[in-house]
């Protein structure tokens, strides 16, 4: 019987079956866009060494955090890698210094559907790295009730859809634990993981092998300018950085919509990094400077991210923007 | 599927939903393959998250008790073994035998979860022994055994109707898939030995236990059995290569549906949006031409409204 055929869970990987129905239809690859930058071509990831080690707010777990902000790279490793190495190394790592780390979801064990965990329960042991039922509420329970005891739990959601039986818990009690014990207890320790990007594993970057965080809070200016602000986070990081080459050499099929005066224009393209908390300082700098902003993010418009950051964005640079907060979004 | 095929649904129908074509009357191209549902059939619209349609299924149920003219109808609701651990689970089987509604659940035990074996899904024996603690008549057959599994929904049924309450039936099968994996992206000799596999395709398989039964009947044959195979793979792939062809649904499809009834101001807008931009770029740009030709009347539907 083909059981699990029929399962909405089965069906979750079958993009890959259409794609290679695809290559065997004559139906071409998708469009490069000319010669823009793709996510495999882009400028703005950190394809060496040096520009890897100087990516802001890098912290080195060895090194005093109150020091100076690091400028120096000298003495630190880093190695290619793409999102799913980058996050399995990250969880080698806590595994090997904390004995209270464990790493847990549905399919983790053998490697995870994303390969994110690949080789880890063979490292670690099963009693460190293992599956978990099909039950999100109960992995982001399980964590919180680990959390609560101090431990570090890295829980897996395997695909972002699936969160949403969690909401309970992450809701109602990792996000309120500390607040309704009146600092008694929190979750500090739990990591939640979902997958992000479609095409994640394309994006091959320098990474740092040794134990290191980055903030949260701190959004990230990838490209500086001072006529208009790009805000984005994400995937859409790479279609604006896209975007940005086509407005300042349209091919030639685009030429005549792209007037000359908008070609030179300079746009500071910011990654927010963080949605909560976000780093107001960075974009009301920047906005108050340019004296517009445009957000790009992939959810729908209405009560998205993006509303909430043109709410405080227009009342703390009301008398600077020379235009409305404009949001690119996914339809609804 | 096997509903839906039983249902005659038909080949052309499950290949336009996988391809999401313009004649995909599931999800109008919008849900990932083998998401099928139709009215028609009785057969509702299959979500992707897990387990979600077990409480849904007890709501169905208690609704055709409730309908004059469906009163010898029952809900049929179909999971795995790993969905069953879902919160949904509980919270559905709670609800039908509580409410109580004529839900036939039926949970096929095939032993994996993707790669999960059922050892680490529960500890407990199986999903049959939880229908007792919900006060629910629960069955556990052989899912290998075809005419074991006729049975037992035909029994599930006739409680269902005779008692208003949910059934609880677990078939124990083994995955075996064609070449046994999940889907293409899995290798399951990663998590089960090939000679198991082997084994199990060859002498537990309900399709060639069947079709031994038939011919120790004297019903059926390898003649037969090759007339059937070389038939049915012709049929699948003659709905194959007339559904990859087709194009996909009208673009403005993409804004229909979000809400019934009148359209609110943020979905005209955005579909304005989109318009605006195919007016801009649809013609001059390659890349936005040769999409725009994917979907039945090339985006002429937008421009022209």
């Amino acid at each position: 019987m083909h059981t699990t055929k029929f399962s909405a869970r089965a069906v979750k990987r079958l993009p890959s079956v259409v794609r290679r129905w695809n290559s065997t239809s004559a139906v071409e690859a998708p469009p490069a866009g000319g010669h823009a930058p793709s996510i495999a071509t882009s400028q703005i990831l950190r394809t060496t060494r040096e520009s890897a080690l100087k990516t802001p707010g890098l912290a080195f777990a060895d090194e005093d955090s109150s020091g100076p902000s690091r400028t120096i790279v000298g003495g630190r490793e880093t190695r290619k890698m793409n999102t799913y190495q980058a996050v399995r190394d990250a969880m080698s790592i806590a595994l090997q210094k904390d004995e209270t780390a464990v790493v847990f979801g549905e399919d983790v064990a053998f490697g995870g559907v994303f390969r994110c965990t690949m080789g880890l329960s063979e490292e670690f042991g099963r009693e460190r790295v293992f599956n978990t039922p099909l039950t999100e509420q109960g992995i982001a329970g399980f964590g919180i009730g680990m959390a609560l005891m101090g431990h570090t739990a890295i829980a897996e959601i395997q695909f972002a859809d699936y969160i949403y039986p969690a909401f309970d818990q992450l809701v109602n009690e990792a996000a309120k634990v500390r607040y309704r014990s009146g600092g008694s207890y929190n979750v500090g320790g739990l990591t939640i993981r979902t997958p992000t990007m479609s095409v994640g594993h394309a994006k091959v970057e320098q990474v740092p092998i040794d134990d290191f965080e980055l903030p949260l809070g701190k959004a990230e200016v990838l490209v500086p300018g001072s006529d208009l602000t790009l805000l984005t986070w994400g995937t859409p990081v790479y279609h604006c950085e896209t975007a940005l080459h086509m407005l300042s050499s349209p091919s030639p099929a685009l030429e005549k919509l792209v007037p000359e005066s908008l070609r030179s224009v300079k746009i500071e393209l910011i990654d927010l990094r963080s949605i909560l908390p976000w780093d107001v300082e960075t974009i009301t700098e920047s906005v108050k400077r340019t004296g517009r902003l445009v957000i790009v993010h992939e959810a729908g418009m209405t009560a998205g991210v993006g509303a909430e950051i043109s709410a405080e964005v227009q009342k703390r640079c009301f008398l600077k923007l020379n235009a409305p907060v404009k949001r690119v979004t996914g339809w609804e | 599927m096997g509903v839906l095929l039983w249902r005659e649904f038909g080949l052309d129908n499950v290949m336009n939903q996988c391809f999401g074509n313009e004649f995909d009357t599931s999800g109008k191209g919008r849900q990932m393959p083998v998401h099928f549902g139709s009215p028609a059939h009785h057969f509702h619209t299959i979500s992707s998250p897990l387990a979600t349609q077990i409480p849904q299924a007890a709501g169905v149920g208690y609704a055709l008790k409730r309908t004059p003219a469906r009163q010898h109808s029952i809900a049929a609701c179909y999971f795995g073994e790993g969905a069953a651990s879902e919160g949904d689970f509980h919270a559905g089987l709670l609800l039908a035998s509580t409410i109580p509604s004529p839900t036939l659940y039926i949970a096929r035990n095939n032993g994996f979860a993707i790669s999960t074996p059922s050892t680490e899904q529960f500890y407990g024996d199986g999903i049959a022994s939880r229908g007792p603690g919900y006060g629910i008549d629960t069955i556990r057959v052989d899912g290998n055994d075809v005419l074991a599994v006729l049975a037992a929904v035909r029994e599930g049924r006739r409680r269902c109707l005779e008692q208003g309450r949910a059934v609880l039936l677990e078939a124990m099968s083994y995955r075996q898939v064609a070449v046994g994996h999940h889907s293409t992206s899995d290798d399951s000799f990663a998590y089960r030995a090939r000679s198991e596999v082997e084994d199990r395709k060859r002498i537990d398989n309900p399709i060639s236990r069947f079709r031994l039964f038939m011919e120790s009947q004297g019903w059926w044959n390898a003649e037969a059995e090759e007339e059937l195979k070389t038939r049915l793979k012709a049929d699948v792939m003659t709905a194959f290569k007339k559904s990859e062809k087709f194009q996909r649904h009208e673009l403005g499809e993409l804004f229909t549906d979000v809400y019934g009834g009148e359209e609110p101001w943020n979905i005209k807008e955005q579909r304005e949006e989109l318009t605006g931009l195919l007016r801009k770029y649809g013609e001059v740009w390659e890349p936005w031409r040769t999409e725009l030709a994917k979907f039945k009347n090339a985006g002429q539907d937008l421009l022209k409204r």
